[in-house]
């Protein structure tokens, strides 16, 4: 009888060898989670990787839901977020959620980025994947500005008229373009519009698109880890890494707990401090968009301080959006900086410690000062802050070559609790 | 059959003739998305609407007193309209090595405001009231030492600490790089500004 259409591949019946003949779930599952070998010696750095995962499907889930009250537009946008707050049931925690989520995102990335730096995982193997999530980095950049637009409050409307003003700043085109972007002679109905419709369609996709690839591209080389060993190279008899352990259940059991203490963090802020002090939410942006009326103190949301400080602390607006431009970018190029014979800073010394711990005093610095007004001594540090950020990117192909290294081990250093 | 005849005598394929179609096919492929493109950029150019928003407007400078400023809006901007007193336009004078463009040589402004006074008339000034650095709003400093003993009078931008004198030209040290802009504008009558239209038509 040749009529068992319903039978998987080992001949068995039933709806599971029926999916998988059709649909390779079990294939993905193996390839990806069950027999996808870790390093088994993460630390509490290995986080923020699934934690970013965690983040992004929140903002979607909140984001889809504050897209059903939210009415884009001049005249309706300001009171849509107000009617979201105050007589959409429940509908105060979902935005929180989703401002609160911005904030958190930017945490998580910013965290999981110093991991990478901490244990060299953009060197090779890993530089594309290195590339792919800085794509996704500007990608976020991009969506959490124009989200911060859509509120249509006083500072978004300045926000936005001084990022799309940086536009301005190139030379030639710059006019056209910044016309060209609002679609008015100002900031207006049409800049909100396309704003919107870029923040809740066009840039999600792309990040979705993003994130794929750069999960698609860890698992092809595997991950990193603290000690900066490549596992793949230690294989036991059965062809699987002598230091790796299945995903799943080790890493998905882990990365569920951090969830969990995460989402105990993110409700700590929602409930309590929303605003974070005007961090996460700023006080002009409970006053209605006014373009006769500059808030005394400009400032972006936290996450964009650092690379603000840099372009206020240059007195030429050209050169001062190029610096800001290039702090921005050079993360692309560490790959190729980073000239230092070992990945991870347990065996590096302390040229690329000390630069790194620079690097960090840094941009929190240029962080803060960002928030502060420019002028006098502000600026002064920004500027000295600015140095140094730069000079850890443009110095690293020297320090990390005279730096003295320590031997690495053949395997990965790891105590079983 | 006939027509299958000339395959199966043509065993060999021709690569360069393969190569060449496959390239011409993704050279006008790659043209056509370039034109079907076009559609959607231009979206995004100001609409009609925008546009005839955009017309020039005008303003009664009857009402405004020496010393005052009135903020009418044309294209969504705020224009910086000053009736300067005789001591304002003194105070001009002066600070020419403190300025980044004193001549307004790399700045924005029509011919006629291409001078000392970048007006038209000593009396009125007319202002794109937009920091050229990033666009807020400078705040009228008109008093002179208001900001700092040796300040002449001017404008100064909150945001990021450009200063201009009583001509919008701006000051050394500020992170603006040229002059506040000046847009096209004209007295078709005594008393009233024409904003956005001059002897070359409206803008």
């Amino acid at each position: 009888m040749t009529v068992k259409t319903a039978t998987g591949a080992a001949g068995k019946k039933g709806f599971w060898p029926w999916l998988n003949k059709r649909l390779p779930v079990d294939k993905f599952l193996a390839d990806q989670v069950t027999e996808y070998y870790a390093p088994k010696n993460f630390n509490i750095w290995y986080f923020f990787g699934s934690l970013a995962l965690a983040v992004l499907v929140l903002q979607l889930v909140t984001g889809i839901f504050l897209t059903m009250f939210y009415k884009p537009g001049e005249t309706t946008a300001f009171d849509s977020v107000q009617f979201i707050m105050r007589e959409v049931d429940w509908g105060w925690l979902i935005r929180y959620l989703h401002s609160t989520g911005a904030s958190f995102f930017f945490i998580v990335v910013y965290l999981h980025m110093f991991r990478a730096f901490l244990y060299g995982s953009y060197k090779p193997p890993r530089e594309l994947l290195w590339l792919i999530g800085m794509a996704v980095y500007l990608a976020l950049m991009a969506e959490a500005f124009m989200g911060y637009v859509l509120p249509w409050g006083n500072m978004s409307f300045w926000g936005a008229q001084v990022i799309v003003n940086l536009f301005g700043t190139i030379p030639g085109i710059g006019p056209d373009l910044v016309l060209w972007i609002r679609g008015d002679y100002g900031i207006a109905d049409s800049t909100l519009n396309r704003f919107f419709s870029l923040h809740v369609a066009a840039v999600p996709l792309v990040i979705l698109g993003l994130v794929a690839l750069h999960l698609v591209a860890l698992h092809e080389v595997g991950s990193n880890n603290p000690d900066g060993i490549e596992i793949k190279e230690k294989l036991g008899a059965d062809g699987k890494p002598l230091d790796g352990i299945p995903f799943h259940p080790y890493y998905t059991v882990k990365d569920l707990f951090g969830v969990a203490v995460f989402l105990v963090l993110v409700a700590i802020v929602v409930f309590f401090v929303p605003s974070f002090g005007g961090l996460f939410l700023e006080a002009p942006n409970y006053e209605p968009a006014n373009p006769l009326s500059t808030p005394e103190h400009i400032a972006p949301v936290w996450y964009f301080t650092p690379f603000y400080a840099i372009l206020r602390a240059v007195p030429d607006q050209r050169m001062g959006a190029l610096l800001m431009l290039i702090a921005v970018m050079a993360f692309l190029f560490v790959p190729w900086l980073d000239r230092s014979p070992v990945k991870s800073m347990r065996y590096r010394g302390w040229m690329s410690r000390g630069a790194l711990a620079l690097f960090v005093v840094s941009f929190i610095a240029l962080g803060y000062l960002g928030m502060q007004p420019a002028e006098g001594l502000y600026v002064m540090l920004a500027r000295i802050f600015a140095t140094v950020y730069f000079a850890f990117f443009f110095l690293m192909p020297i320090y990390t070559k005279l730096d003295r290294v320590k031997p690495v081990p053949e395997r990965v250093v790891y105590h079983a609790h | 059959m006939a027509d299958h005849a000339g395959v199966a005598g043509g065993d060999e394929v021709d690569l360069d003739r393969r190569k060449f179609l496959t390239r011409a096919t993704i050279a006008t492929g790659a043209v056509g998305a370039v034109f079907a493109a076009v559609p959607f950029i231009e979206s995004w150019n100001p609409s009609e609407r925008a546009r005839a928003a955009g017309a020039p407007v005008s303003f009664d400078l009857s009402k405004l007193e020496p010393g005052q400023m009135a903020i009418p809006v044309w294209r969504r901007q705020p224009i910086y309209v000053v009736r300067r007193t005789p001591d304002m336009v003194a105070r001009i004078a002066g600070h020419d090595t403190d300025l980044k463009d004193p001549g307004s040589l790399n700045s924005d402004q029509p011919p006629y405001a291409k001078n000392t006074l970048r007006s038209r008339s000593a009396e009125f000034l007319v202002l794109v009231g937009i920091c050229t650095h990033l666009g807020c709003l400078p705040k009228q400093r008109f008093a002179a030492g208001e900001l700092y003993p040796s300040w002449p009078g001017g404008f100064f931008c909150p945001c990021h600490g450009s200063r201009f004198d009583l001509a919008g030209r701006v000051f050394d040290g500020s992170p603006a790089s040229i002059n506040l802009r000046v847009p096209p504008y004209s007295y078709p009558k005594e008393h009233l500004l024409l904003v956005g239209s001059d002897e070359k038509g409206a803008a």
